[in-house]
C-alpha cells in the first residue's frame, strides 16, 4: 500500500511537471499578456507596479511559491477583492504566466 | 493721385494683416472640447463635440491606465492623473504639454477645489493627498494617510472637492473618511471619520456638494457623511444591501464618480452583485433594483436623468444597457464592441460618448434613438472627459 502511494505520488509529480511544461501557444500567450496588462492591470497596473492590488513585479514575487500564486490566479483570495480567474484561465496557463510574471514582462 | 496711392496702401496693409490672421487659429471657446486618454500610448485626444472630431494629441504622460482629468475653472487647461504619480497639465486650445510633475509612485486620481487655485491628487504609494498650485503645479500642501499607531499609510481613493475649499477622500486600508479644510492652504485642517466600514473603494459626492458617499468592498453597506453637518458623524446606509447573498467575483470595481443621480433618486452600481440600487435621497432607502447584465462599472445619468447608460466588468464587459428611469425598464442592449471603458454624456445631453479600448474606437451615440452617429479612432481609450466638467462640483 504504502509502495502503491509512492508510486502514484510519483506519477502525479512527473504528470504535474509534464504539464507545468505545456505551454500556451503563441497566440494564446500574446492574448494573457494582453489580458494581464489590461484587465490584471485594472488593480495592480499596467506596469504591475501596483494599484489598489498588490505590485506584481519580480522582485514583490521573488518569495512567493509558484503553486500560491498559481492558486491565487486560479481560485482569488477572499477576503481581498482578487477575484477568481479559473473560468477563463488554466491551470498550466497559470503556471505560464506565474513563470512569466517572476521573469519579469518586457 | 496722392490720396489713391495712398488708400492703395492702406488697403495693402489691411490685406497683410487679414492674410496673418489667417495663419492663425480662429478664436474659439472651451465648451465643446474634451480630451479621451489613450491609457497604453501615455496620450490624449483632444476632441470637440459640435462637429465631432479630434483637434489634436498631446503625448508624454507617462503611465495613463486608470488615468483621470480634471478641467481648470475657464476650462482651458486639463489636469491629467497619471497612475504612475504623475500630474500633466495640458493647454487644450494649443494641445500642448504645458506642466508636469511626478508626485508620488503610484497614484488614482485627483480633484480641483472651490476657486479653481489648488489640484489635489491622491496616492496610493505614498499613502495621502498632496495638493499643488494648479497655475504653477509647485507644491502647496501634503497630507499623509497615516493612520493606527504603528505609522502605517493608506491608499486614498475616492478624492472629492468640496464646497469651503475643503477635499473629501477615503482611506482604503483603515476604513477612514477624512475632510481636509484648506481655506489657508499652508495650514490645511483635517477631520477625521473612523470605523466607517471596511475598505471603502471609492466615494463620490452630491451634484449639489452636500452628501459624501463612500462605497464598501468589504461589506454590504455605504458610508454617509453630510458635509452640512459633519459633526453628526458618518452613518451607514444601505446595510445588507447584498441580502446575505454571496457576493459574485468582481473583476473590475465599480466607478462610483459616475453614480447616478436623477431627481432625488441616486442609481449605485451593487459591487458583488448584477443589480443597479435605486436609493431615494433624505430617507436614504432602497426604493427598487434593477438586474442588469453583468458587474456594473459605471452607470451614468443623460443630464435630464430620464435615462442611466450603464457599461460592465470584465467579461461581460462589451455590452451598454439603457435604462429608462421613470419606468424603471431596460429599454436597449448594445453591443457597441469589445471592453467598453468608460462614457460620457455632453452637458446637454444629445450625445453620449463611449470608449471601446480593445477595438481601438470611441463611438458617439444619440442617445434618444440609441443609434450609431459618429466613430473616431483612438489608441487603446479608456476615460472621456468633457470641459463641462470645469463647472460641476465634484468633478
Amino acid at each position: 500500500m504504502v509502495r502503491l502511494c509512492g508510486i502514484a505520488v510519483l506519477l502525479l509529480s512527473v504528470a504535474l511537471s509534464q504539464t507545468a511544461r505545456a505551454d500556451p501557444s503563441a497566440a494564446r500567450q500574446a492574448d494573457l499578456v494582453y489580458q494581464l496588462r489590461q484587465d490584471c492591470g485594472a488593480c495592480h497596473g499596467m506596469t504591475l507596479k501596483g494599484g489598489l492590488g498588490p505590485p506584481l513585479l519580480p522582485t514583490a514575487l521573488a518569495d512567493k511559491p509558484n503553486n500560491a500564486l498559481v492558486e491565487t490566479i486560479l481560485d482569488g483570495r477572499p477576503g481581498t477583492p482578487m477575484p477568481p480567474w479559473a473560468f477563463e484561465i488554466t491551470p498550466d496557463e497559470a503556471a505560464w504566466l506565474v513563470r512569466r510574471l517572476k521573469e519579469g514582462l518586457p | 493721385m496722392n490720396r489713391w496711392r495712398r488708400i492703395g496702401r492702406h488697403g495693402a496693409t489691411a490685406a497683410l494683416v487679414l492674410a496673418v490672421a489667417a495663419c492663425q487659429a480662429p478664436l474659439r471657446g472651451t465648451g465643446d472640447l474634451g480630451l479621451i486618454v489613450e491609457r497604453a500610448a501615455g496620450r490624449v485626444e483632444v476632441i470637440e463635440t459640435s462637429g465631432r472630431s479630434a483637434l489634436g494629441e498631446v503625448g508624454g504622460l507617462g503611465d495613463l491606465s486608470h488615468a483621470s482629468t480634471v478641467f481648470s475653472r475657464d476650462g482651458r487647461y486639463a489636469y491629467v492623473f497619471g497612475r504612475d504619480g504623475g500630474l500633466n497639465k495640458i493647454d487644450l486650445l494649443r494641445q500642448k504639454l504645458v506642466g508636469r510633475v511626478v508626485q508620488a509612485g503610484n497614484s488614482i486620481g485627483g480633484a480641483i477645489s472651490q476657486d479653481g487655485r489648488l489640484v489635489a491628487v491622491s496616492n496610493y504609494e505614498p499613502g495621502g493627498v498632496r495638493v499643488f498650485d494648479a497655475e504653477t503645479l509647485a507644491p502647496v500642501a501634503d497630507i499623509p494617510a497615516t493612520y493606527g499607531s504603528d505609522g502605517a499609510r493608506s491608499k486614498v481613493v475616492g478624492l472629492v472637492d468640496a464646497p469651503g475649499q475643503r477635499f473629501v477622500f477615503s482611506l482604503y486600508d483603515a476604513g477612514e473618511i477624512w475632510i481636509a479644510d484648506l481655506s489657508d492652504p499652508a495650514a490645511p485642517q483635517v477631520t477625521k471619520f473612523r470605523d466607517i466600514g471596511r475598505q471603502p473603494y471609492d466615494g463620490l459626492i452630491t451634484p449639489d456638494g452636500r452628501y459624501y458617499m463612500a462605497g464598501l468592498f468589504g461589506e454590504d453597506g455605504i458610508a454617509l457623511l453630510d458635509l452640512w453637518h459633519p459633526e453628526k458623524g458618518v452613518r451607514r446606509i444601505l446595510d445588507g444591501y447584498g441580502r446575505g447573498e454571496e457576493p459574485l467575483p468582481v473583476y473590475k470595481m465599480p466607478h462610483l464618480e459616475g453614480w447616478a443621480s436623477a431627481g432625488n433618486l441616486l442609481v449605485l452600481p451593487e459591487v458583488g452583485h448584477h443589480e443597479l440600487l435605486l436609493v431615494e435621497r433624505e430617507t436614504w432607502r432602497e426604493v427598487g433594483r434593477i438586474a442588469v447584465h453583468g458587474q456594473p462599472v459605471f452607470a451614468i445619468a443623460r443630464p435630464d436623468g430620464r435615462q442611466v447608460w450603464v457599461n460592465f466588468a470584465h467579461p461581460l464587459n462589451d455590452v451598454v444597457q439603457v435604462i429608462d428611469l421613470p419606468s424603471q425598464k431596460i429599454i436597449e442592449t448594445l453591443h457597441p464592441g469589445k471592453a467598453v471603458l468608460h462614457m460620457e454624456f455632453t452637458p446637454r445631453g444629445e450625445q453620449v460618448w463611449i470608449s471601446l479600448r480593445d477595438e481601438d474606437r470611441v463611438e458617439v451615440y444619440d442617445p434618444d434613438t440609441r443609434k450609431r452617429i459618429a466613430a473616431l479612432p483612438v489608441d487603446k481609450p479608456s476615460g472621456i472627459f468633457l470641459t463641462a466638467r470645469a463647472n460641476r462640483i465634484g468633478l
